[in-house]
């Protein structure tokens, strides 16, 4: 037993540290979420060519979302900043070895990314829009009919997305002073984690826009406004299935790096397993076990193997639960990590 | 080339906090935050414990992982005897470096940027000792420039068992504890 | 907040801001600055500009160490020490450093108050200088009508009261004590003198830089924050001699020694009788100085003679060999053995009996007069003020005439405290008290309320609005130490100099140096031609005169050093004893004549209630008596105390560190909560704490209820029969987890 005193006590420092609040993990799984649409985006973009015109809407409602959700997740990371002012500073270097430089200058690649791949079937996915600004459609024939913009597009939005997901774990993970955190594994877990978010959210929309008897009766009225507004035609229920299938896939992943990423932990040095220790059997295992494993992955595969199987109908459920899980995810390891320390292990 | 460092001799250090309230008024430290601070280790049992006492700060380590980290180059390595500094205009206040300081060493000033100790690099330019150095009434604390085999902390070092903090951490702190 | 209240505390800045406010005020740098930059126009001089430097001497605490102040565009930014000084050698103490912060401290008084409620409502009315002396003037005048002005009291701490007890004296105040006398070092003082005739002082006379061994009994030097005496701590450290500790609690000095030894609290005199026993047992003392110098060898050895190691052991729980071990160690090395005599030693009532054995350890030692051991002090010669005589007394004081502790050698404060209460042998009805936070330094807060009550004037000079300043009808804003001249201070000291203390920056708002009050006070009084001069600076440049040096010599450097005579006997420095045999006491006379122990004789301590823990207090390096825990800086260190309590105590209780309790003691009495400190570093039967915390006055809201009081929980107080000092570490408490 070691006692230790420190006369310290400066702010977001003491007892321990606790730097990031609930911006840094709602910009990370905004990022991962974003990182998850593109890929998606991208791989439907590339698989789809230009000669179908019918549109599926994971290729646009996606990428908007992604700019909705990246936007949000910017101006939550812009509100952790301490020097707002200076923000810009980020756009005057680069720095090789900082991750958070790299992701400033992967986001500002996302935007044109996301973009590009939401004009691409925009006018299909929304007449509304299309029909009050032409030009969409003229962009989108633009980008239609070129086979090579249309497969640059969809590989960009999967490179990129698969940068943007590895980097917002590698974020966390390039800290060597915050033992849980300091793992590589942390960039494919949030990418699974973002992929299988994305995956749930697009097969949530699906399910809402499914015919009328097979969709959960509370989502009616949300539906039929956004069709009103939007215009709309009834999304490709097709893919739904598709995408809880991918879904499945992803937790499955994503469960098999937790393991991993703990198993790492339990096999390294005291410092790490006592950080480990704070998710399994620590003051974060209640959380960690109910919201994380639980609720955010096993019962969401349960309910979509389910589904797959038709044992039960496709519902909202399993969508709400890995979006869940995936900000749970995040907020457990963002403030476990910065409780897990070097000095701490002494004791 | 010069590379400054501190070494604190834990035998004579009585843990008074001279070097923090030293800190806190040459560099206008705000009220609230410390720069330096003390720390007191005990090993054993009573009646036979054992007690180390350290002024602890930023260790201005050759490899700062805080530095590496910072995505504007606002922390930097100093031309001048390896000192680990921010740039207080090119800092953002992302907390990225707090977060990767294995010694918590860093706080975000209340004016938006990260901030810690300096080596107080100010007063050595001038010839003179950091202020916690130059007040400690048990003369604990010595800098110099471990390049110069001369130097009080060369000789110090080569003629005396000490420690680093944390050296598993790989970030070679150039601040040294005599015990 | 009442109006009164914001009297007290106008200058207060406001010490949190939201932090989303820090974000929008980031680009408006000169917000911060916005508080002086104000107070500086309404002084209507030009805003001062660049660096400016002022020598002077420290009033964190009485060790007055050398300082230069530097400000920087007309504000104080920092206090260093001053090269030149022989006591701070350049380098001050955590308090010296963060003196800046007296001068910024928010609970500062800014303007003379008068009570408009009843006492210790702290309900005041802020009024002229003019007003608030003329009110004390004439309620000084009726006392001295009435009762005689033997009948006005006061309670006097540190080198700024000079000038007020001049005046008092000028009145006919014969009752001056200091509570630094009968609670801190008079047992101390007492027991050197009645053993060496000569005091220890302050600063003491310890050579612990060319001591090679060392012994501390309690004495936490380096916690202890005496600066000469720490740098010479640290120096002996750093030389490998080996030191000795015996405390209850595993000190930072401990933490230095060559030898700790967990002692039972209370059973020193036993530890320090067996270490006798031993040495004269074995023949290890300095047999030619104590022929030559001692008086009454033979009986004290008699008297040893049953105080074996194996008899100390029950009572001290130190087993005989370490007993042994550590006699044989500190012969090894005498005469350069010093057993450190402490400094606060009013501890359980047979203080000047342990002490006195420390005195004569030492004298076994032969470390009196030697290297390594007590050196021979000297101060330069400065000629006192012509001042006109002083009216002679009509009355004698309080202590001669109760004629109770025949060895004081000082007023004793808790004597005049007692007098007030009861009204014998004479009525006390005024206080002035200065610089002493008397609520917190005298043991039993309710008797010295209890006297408060049966006055009918109690003035309070003060920095800050103390517990004391709460209670007082008058209280009077002084000046930080930064912002006035005082006494100038020729040392008693190793090396001989003067220090001079003057203005580094204004005061902030309409505080006076205590010079300029004690003048005025006097002229109020019709007793201006007690001061014969206008100015203090007059009255510094007429003494330095009479002694011939320099005083813008004085001014530029901060100090002046004199030749040092020799100051071991070894190097011929005179080796006299100012005792009745003029030799240095192994028996004492006047201890016999007087009907005590001519020997120290050993009685143990009385045991606590079962279940409880013994109270020790103590002090911190960053704060000085209850007097500092306002100041911005030094609060930033410690804002709060802890109680220390054994891990396995603790464990047992059910505490963690940082978990908050609240003490009981066997009165009753329960304490502010504070925070558990679970530690190996103290015995299981005790438990210890910073002195100076838990305020309860409303003047104080920057450490208002921070931490707990040890002066609330020292209900019981035993004590000393010799000099009437009161052993405070008698008191017993539970803990009781706060909620």
């Amino acid at each position: 037993m070691i006692e230790l005193t420190t006369t310290r006590h400066n702010p977001l420092i003491d007892p321990s540290l606790h730097v990031w609040e609930w911006q840094i993990p709602v910009y990370l799984f905004l990022g991962g979420l974003v990182a998850g649409l593109m890929i998606i985006a991208g791989i439907r973009l590339i698989v789809l060519r230009p000669s179908r015109r019918e549109a599926l809407v994971c290729c646009t409602i996606g990428p908007l979302l992604g700019l909705a959700a990246l936007s949000l997740g910017m101006f939550a990371l812009f509100l952790d900043l301490a020097h707002k002012l200076h923000v810009w500073r980020l756009y005057t270097t680069f720095e090789p070895t900082s991750p958070m430089s790299w992701g400033s200058w992967i986001l500002l690649l996302v935007y044109p990314a996301l973009l590009a791949n939401a004009l691409a079937h925009l006018p299909e996915a929304i007449p509304a829009l299309a029909r009050r600004f032409p030009v969409l459609v003229a962009i989108s024939d633009f980008i239609l009919a070129r086979l090579r913009l249309v497969l640059a597009i969809g590989f960009a939005n999967v490179a990129l997305g698969v940068a943007l997901g590895i980097y917002t774990g590698i974020l966390l993970g390039a800290l060597g002073a915050r033992p849980l955190w300091n793992s590589a594994l942390l960039g494919p877990l949030f990418l699974f984690s973002g992929l299988s978010a994305a995956a749930a959210l697009l097969h949530g929309i699906l399910v809402l826009s499914a015919p009328d008897e097979e969709r959960p009766a509370f989502a009616d009225f949300l539906l039929s406004s956004l069709a009103r507004v939007s215009g709309a035609r009834p999304l490709d229920p097709n893919a739904g299935p598709v995408l809880a299938g991918a879904d499945n896939s992803f937790l499955t992943i994503e469960l098999a790096l937790l393991g991993l990423f703990l198993l790492g932990h339990l096999t390294s040095t005291a410092v790490h397993r006592q950080a480990a220790g704070l998710l399994l059997t620590g003051p974060y295992a209640a959380p960690f076990w109910v919201f994380v494993v639980g609720l955010g992955i096993l019962i969401p595969l349960l309910l979509q193997t389910l589904e797959l199987t038709h044992r039960i109908r496709h519902t909202l459920a399993p969508a709400v639960l890995v979006l869940f899980g995936g900000i749970a995810l995040r907020v457990i390891l963002v403030a476990a990590g910065q409780e897990s320390h070097w000095f701490h292990a002494l004791n | 080339m010069s590379r400054f460092a501190m070494v604190i001799d834990t035998r004579r250090c009585v843990g008074c906090q001279d070097c923090v309230v030293a800190c806190k008024t040459e560099n206008s430290v705000p009220q609230g935050y410390c720069r330096d601070w003390i720390v007191e280790e005990v090993h054993g049992a009573f009646p036979t414990p054992h007690l180390e006492i350290r002024s602890e700060r930023c260790n201005h380590c050759a490899e700062p992982p805080c530095v590496s980290c910072c995505p504007t180059g606002a922390s930097h390595v100093h031309d001048f005897g390896g000192v680990v500094l921010v740039h207080h205009d090119l800092c953002i206040g992302c907390k990225a470096c707090l977060a990767a300081c294995p010694y918590d060493a860093r706080f975000i000033h209340p004016d938006g940027y990260a901030d810690k100790c300096t080596f107080c690099i100010h007063r050595v330019a001038k010839g003179l000792d950091p202020a916690c150095v130059s007040v400690c009434p048990t003369h604990c604390m010595h800098f110099g420039d471990l390049d110069d085999p001369t130097s009080e902390v060369s000789r110090l070092l080569a003629s005396r068992t000490h420690h680093t903090l944390l050296p598993e951490a790989g970030t070679q702190p150039r601040v040294f504890y005599l015990t | 907040m009442s109006t009164d209240q914001r009297v007290l505390n106008a200058a207060a800045p406001s010490v949190s801001r939201r932090r989303f406010l820090k974000i929008t005020a980031a680009s408006v740098a000169a917000l911060g600055a916005a508080g002086t930059f104000a107070e500086s126009l309404s002084n209507g001089k030009p805003a001062e500009k660049g660096l400016r430097q002022v020598p002077t001497f420290c009033d964190l605490c009485f060790w007055k160490c050398g300082a230069i102040a530097t400000v920087r565009d007309g504000k104080l930014w920092k206090i260093e020490g001053n090269p030149l000084d022989p006591l701070s050698r350049g380098r001050l103490c955590p308090r010296g450093t963060g003196g800046v912060g007296a001068h910024f401290d928010p609970d500062r008084v800014r303007t003379p108050l008068l009570r408009v409620s009843e006492r210790g409502q702290e309900k005041w009315k802020a009024v002229s200088w003019d007003e608030a002396l003329d009110f004390i003037a004439a309620r000084m005048r009726k006392i001295q009508a009435t009762y005689g002005p033997e009948s006005f009291a006061a309670f006097v701490h540190g080198i700024g009261g000079t000038f007020l007890k001049h005046t008092l004296k000028a009145y006919g105040a014969v009752n001056i004590a200091a509570p630094s006398f009968a609670q801190c070092r008079g047992p101390r003082d007492t027991a050197f003198r009645l053993t060496f005739g000569d005091d220890v002082g302050s600063p003491e006379r310890t050579d612990i830089e060319n001591a090679q061994c060392l012994v501390l009994i309690g004495s936490h030097l380096g916690e202890n924050m005496h600066n000469t005496q720490v740098q010479e701590f640290a120096t002996a450290v750093g030389r490998g001699a080996s030191i000795i500790v015996a405390d209850p609690r595993f000190s930072v000095a401990a933490s230095k020694a060559k030898f700790y030894l967990p002692i039972k609290a209370g059973t020193d005199l036993a530890l320090l009788l067996a270490w006798m026993n031993v040495i004269v047992g074995e023949n290890l003392y300095d047999k030619a100085y104590v022929e030559k110098y001692g008086f009454g060898f033979e009986q004290f050895a008699a008297e040893l003679r049953p105080y074996t190691p194996e008899w100390a052991y029950p009572e001290t729980g130190i087993d005989p060999d370490t007993i042994r071990a550590t006699a044989r160690e500190m012969a090894r090395y005498r005469p350069a053995t010093l057993i450190h005599p402490g400094r606060h030693s009013n501890w359980y009532g047979d203080d000047t009996q342990r002490v006195r054995a420390v005195a004569l350890l030492n004298a076994l030692m032969g470390s009196w007069g030697r290297k390594g051991g007590f050196y021979i002090p000297s101060s330069m010669d400065v000629p006192a003020y012509p001042y006109p005589p002083l009216p002679k007394p009509s009355k004698p004081k309080i202590e001669s005439l109760i004629n109770k502790f025949p060895f004081a050698g000082e007023n004793i404060s808790t004597a005049i405290r007692d007098a007030t209460i009861t009204g014998k042998p004479y009525p006390v009805k005024g206080w002035l008290v200065y610089a002493t936070n008397l609520i917190n330094s005298l043991p039993n807060q309710d008797e010295t309320i209890r006297a408060i009550q049966q006055l009918d004037l109690l003035v309070v000079v003060d920095v800050i609005g103390s517990e004391i300043a709460g209670w007082a009808d008058v209280v009077l804003p002084e000046s930080v130490y930064l912002e006035r001249h005082d006494e100038m201070n020729p040392e008693l000291f190793k090396h001989p100099f003067i220090a001079l203390r003057q203005p580094v920056i204004p005061s902030p708002a309409h505080q006076k140096p205590n010079w300029w009050i004690a003048k005025r006070l006097a002229e109020k009084l019709g007793l201006g031609a007690y001061y014969p001069w206008n100015d203090i600076e007059d009255y510094l440049a007429a003494r330095l005169k009479a002694g011939g040096y320099s005083f813008d010599e004085l001014k530029r450097q901060g100090i002046l050093t004199g030749k040092q005579p020799p100051i071991y006997f070894d190097d011929g420095a005179p080796a006299t004893f100012d005792t009745p045999s003029k030799k240095i006491e192994f028996y004492s006379t006047q201890l016999a004549q007087a009907g005590f122990d001519p020997v120290p004789k050993y009685t143990p301590p009385e045991p606590g209630p079962p279940g409880s823990y013994r109270l020790l207090f103590g002090r911190a390096p960053v704060h000085s008596f209850s007097r500092t825990q306002t100041n911005p800086l030094l609060s930033d260190l410690m804002s709060e105390n802890s109680v220390w309590l054994n891990a396995a105590e603790a464990r047992r209780l059910g505490l963690n560190s940082g978990d908050y309790v609240r003490l009981r003691n066997q009165d009753g009495r329960l304490s502010n909560r504070i925070r558990v400190k679970a530690t190996e570093r103290i015995r299981p039967d005790c438990v210890y704490m910073v002195h100076g915390f838990g305020h309860t006055a409303k003047g104080l809201p920057h450490a208002f209820g921070k931490g707990a009081s040890d002066a609330g929980l020292i209900t019981r107080y035993k004590t000393d029969p010799l000099m009437g000092g009161t052993g405070m570490n008698v008191n017993f408490v539970t803990l009781e987890r706060e909620a």
